[in-house]
């Protein structure tokens, strides 16, 4: 791990009085995989929102790439915002096919080819609803297509926020294998916002606890679901309530 | 109702001239102002439903106000404005149409129906996820792509508020008798032939023109839905 | 996928119905009420009438209509008159004047349908009123003619004035109707026409006719309109029109600068007639009720109070009473 992607320094986010975001610093290396855990609440997907680039922080330095953007400058930088993709907690597809849905950010950027769709249909088993309107596609077809969606942009980072949230055990499986994949061998960086401490484990290289958004302990997956530093942290892995 | 109809198809294949041309100012009046309405209304409504500004509620009162507004006001409004003794017909500026013209009737139908425009679309906006314009943004939207795109989304509810605004203009009679006039071969429309026909006592002339005003609505609202169902469903 | 496009249909069109519905209702709802019958009442009514035709005298149809009534058709329903006149005996106020008289004393409220004198005519000759008060002489006969009332009486008349600019552009003041018309012909002036065969229209046709020209050309604007809209647009425009005299004069006093430029010619008196509708058009006619009405306003005392109305406002009288009975009191 060398080179940082995002670099979050006393990063704060307030929703009217009310902060839901306070880091004092945190660092997302390229090629990795960062688990983002929590109790409901913590400010998880806030947090990914700002490493999105979908909202400004309210103060602190937030770089992207060694540039800062806690400004909100990145929002008008179309170049910079697309080195990212996010993948939203609901799947939030348009009312089309599932084939137009995955081209979508292609066709964005001007790209007509379909070779990449076709591919990621494949990957994640959707090729044979390509024609298929997503408004008939099950959960788990329509959180995969929303994945689909975003791993055919090929960006450097992928932010992901409750992947599998309420899906079943075969299309858990589907994605997170797509997700290991993408690190795996084409050494995305990949942020991952999830309920579920075992995925955490299973796919993450680094885990983070968020509580009342304030960030309590990054470790390896290893150190944290074993030994972690802070006992906060051994209280949530064990599932009692933490605050 | 059955001479009427017979009256109707007799009508229009002998291709009478008055009557070609209520419906030619029937249907440019209704086109010009839902043109404009369109234009108005469907930025208007979008904006309506996507930003936070102070005074919103307000607005959107304004724009209920406007949806459920008697046109028949409008129409005494815009005859007021309009007037030679009126604050706009005083000014005598070329653009600004005189009373009894098609473009008074522009005008008033494009107050009555903007509203509608405006708040279907604002609702069809709204009933979209709040957060797909931001999962939009994040896989590279510029924001002109992500509006369109909303847009496209809402088009059902977007259709639906053009075709209430075309119904509301085709068939609006009050306003446009007052500040139209129902002038033959001039400002006479479809609905005010009726009523004219309805007082002279020509009922049945009266009603051959409502079945042409209901098959041309029919046939405008099937047209406007094949077409945009074709567009946009790609 | 075809599912959803239908029913996306069926739910514009609903909405376009609606809304499509919405306007009209408003303007055309005496239209709208009275529409049942279009199709079936008369069918019912006409069928007896083509055999028993000579019967057409007051008192069996008094009977049945007096039997009829609790079938409780909703247009009419006794206590309820409905008078179908033309809308300067109402724009006026006339009947707003003499009306709450009649009902008071008579228990009856009486529901004024005001329209032109051809529409008038002709919702009397579907049976959807029970009295007319209408001003079209020519057409009043032919209605009495083809059986549709059972009685006509002369009630008042009133006369109609050619209007226009104070400065008369034309040059037609003191002239009589058919010369002005001539003259405004011949100039080219504008002129607004009802063209909507009101009373007052068909009057305008006959002076049209009697100076032997027909209107046509920029300047002869067919307008379709009642005659307090026209004088608006008159107005408006400084356009020339022919007005009868009650509803120029309340115009005058909102503010209508338009000046009489002819006045008092023979052929431009207008007068009004009242005439029971037919009880054999429909059963629920109130037949009984309208013969009280139309006695009630040929009625002497009645004919005084016409003669009264306008008075005190304008200083002159809008209606000069014209029935028999107050002719013959006047020992003409």
């Amino acid at each position: 791990m060398s080179e940082s992607v995002y670099q979050l320094n006393t990063l704060v986010k307030r929703y009217d009085s009310r902060t839901v975001v306070a880091l004092d610093s945190l660092t997302v290396y390229r090629g990795e995989i960062l688990a983002l855990v929590g109790p409901s609440g913590a400010g998880k997907s806030t947090l990914l929102r700002l490493l999105g680039l979908l909202e400004a922080p309210t103060s602190g330095s937030l770089q992207f790439f060694g540039r800062e953007v806690a400004n909100g400058s990145a929002q008008a930088d179309l170049e910079l915002r697309r080195r990212l993709t996010m993948v939203f907690q609901r799947p939030l597809l348009l009312n089309r096919s599932v084939q137009a849905n995955i081209a979508y950010g292609l066709r964005l950027r001007g790209d007509k080819s379909n070779g990449k769709v076709a591919s990621a249909m494949e990957q994640l088993g959707l090729s044979h609803l390509a024609r298929q309107n997503t408004r008939v596609l099950s959960g788990g077809e329509a959180q995969r297509v929303s994945l689909a969606r975003a791993m055919v942009l090929d960006t450097e980072v992928l932010l992901l926020d409750e992947p599998t949230a309420n899906l079943d055990p075969y299309n858990v499986n589907l994605i997170e294998t797509a997700v290991r994949k993408m690190n795996a061998e084409q050494s995305k960086t990949i942020v991952l916002v999830t309920h579920n401490i075992f995925q955490a484990h299973r796919l993450a290289q680094r885990t983070a606890l968020l509580l009342d958004g304030r960030l309590v302990e990054v470790s390896p997956s290893d150190v944290f679901f074993t030994a972690p530093a802070d006992p906060r942290t051994a209280a949530f892995v064990r599932g009692d309530m933490v605050y | 109702m059955l001479k009427g109809l017979l009256d109707s198809i007799v009508l229009i294949f002998t291709g009478d001239s008055a009557l070609t041309n209520i419906i030619l100012v029937s249907l440019r009046v209704t086109g010009i102002s839902l043109l404009i309405s369109t234009l108005i209304g469907i930025p208007l409504g979008i904006f309506l439903g996507l930003k936070r500004f102070i005074g919103k509620r307000l607005v959107i009162a304004l724009l209920y106000t406007g949806m459920g507004f008697p046109p028949v006001v409008v129409g005494l409004f815009v005859y007021l404005m309009l007037s030679r003794a009126g604050p706009l017909g005083q000014l005598g500026w070329s653009f600004i149409p005189h009373l009894y013209t098609t473009g008074a009737m522009v005008v008033a139908q494009i107050i009555i129906s903007f509203p509608l425009v405006a708040g279907f679309t604002m609702s069809a906006v709204l009933s979209l996820d709040s957060q797909l314009r931001l999962q939009l943004h994040a896989l590279g939207a510029t924001p002109r792509q992500a509006l369109w795109t909303m847009l496209v989304e809402a088009r059902v509810g977007v259709l639906i508020s053009i075709i209430a605004g075309f119904g509301s203009i085709i068939s609006e009679v009050g306003a446009v008798m007052m500040v139209g006039g129902n002038i033959e071969n001039a400002t006479r429309t479809l609905t005010t032939a009726i009523v004219l026909e309805t007082r002279k006592g020509d009922f049945s002339m009266a009603m051959a023109l409502g079945i042409i005003l209901l098959t041309i609505s029919f046939i405008v609202n099937v047209a406007m839905l094949r077409l945009q169902g074709k567009a946009l469903d790609q | 996928m075809f599912k959803r496009f239908v029913s996306c249909i069926c739910v514009l069109l609903m909405v376009v119905g609606m809304t499509a519905c919405a306007a009209p209702a408003a303007t055309e709802a005496p239209k709208a009420t009275e529409a049942p019958q279009a199709t079936e009442a008369p069918k019912a009514t006409e069928a007896p009438k083509a055999t028993e035709a000579p019967k057409a005298t007051e008192a069996p149809t008094e009977a049945a209509a007096a039997t009829e009534v609790p079938t409780a058709q909703f247009q009419h329903t006794a206590g309820r008159l409905i008078l179908a006149t033309t809308t300067s005996t109402y724009d006026s106020g006339l009947l707003d004047y003499l009306l709450p008289m009649f009902e008071e004393e008579y228990g009856v409220k009486v529901d004024v349908v005001s329209v032109g004198s051809g529409e008038a005519m002709k919702i009397g000759e579907r049976g959807d009123a029970d009295v007319l008060l209408v001003h079209s002489r020519k057409a009043e006969d032919a209605f009495m003619e083809a059986g549709n009332g059972t009685r006509r009486e002369d009630v008042m008349y009133n006369d109609f004035v050619i209007i226009g600019p104070a400065d008369d552009p034309a040059g037609i003041k003191g002239m009589t109707a058919v010369d002005a018309f001539k003259k405004l012909a011949e100039t080219q002036t504008e002129f607004l026409s009802r063209g909507d065969k009101s009373g007052t229209h068909t009057k305008e046709l006959s002076i049209w006719a009697s100076a032997e020209i027909t209107p046509t050309g920029d300047w002869y604007v067919s307008a379709g309109l009642g005659m307090g809209d026209l004088l608006t647009m008159a107005q408006e425009k400084q356009a020339y029109t022919l007005s009868d005299r009650a509803t120029y004069l309340t115009r005058v006093k909102s503010g209508l600068d338009l000046v009489v430029l002819v006045e008092g010619d023979k052929a431009l008196l207008n007068p009004y007639g009242v005439i029971t509708v037919n009880p054999e058009k429909n059963s629920g006619i109130q037949a009984d009720m309208a013969t009280k009405f139309l006695e009630w306003i040929i009625s002497v005392p009645v004919q005084q109070k016409i003669s009264e109305f306008g008075m005190e406002e304008y200083g002159q009288s809008l209606f000069i009473p014209d029935s028999t009975a107050w002719k013959a009191a006047q020992g003409q």
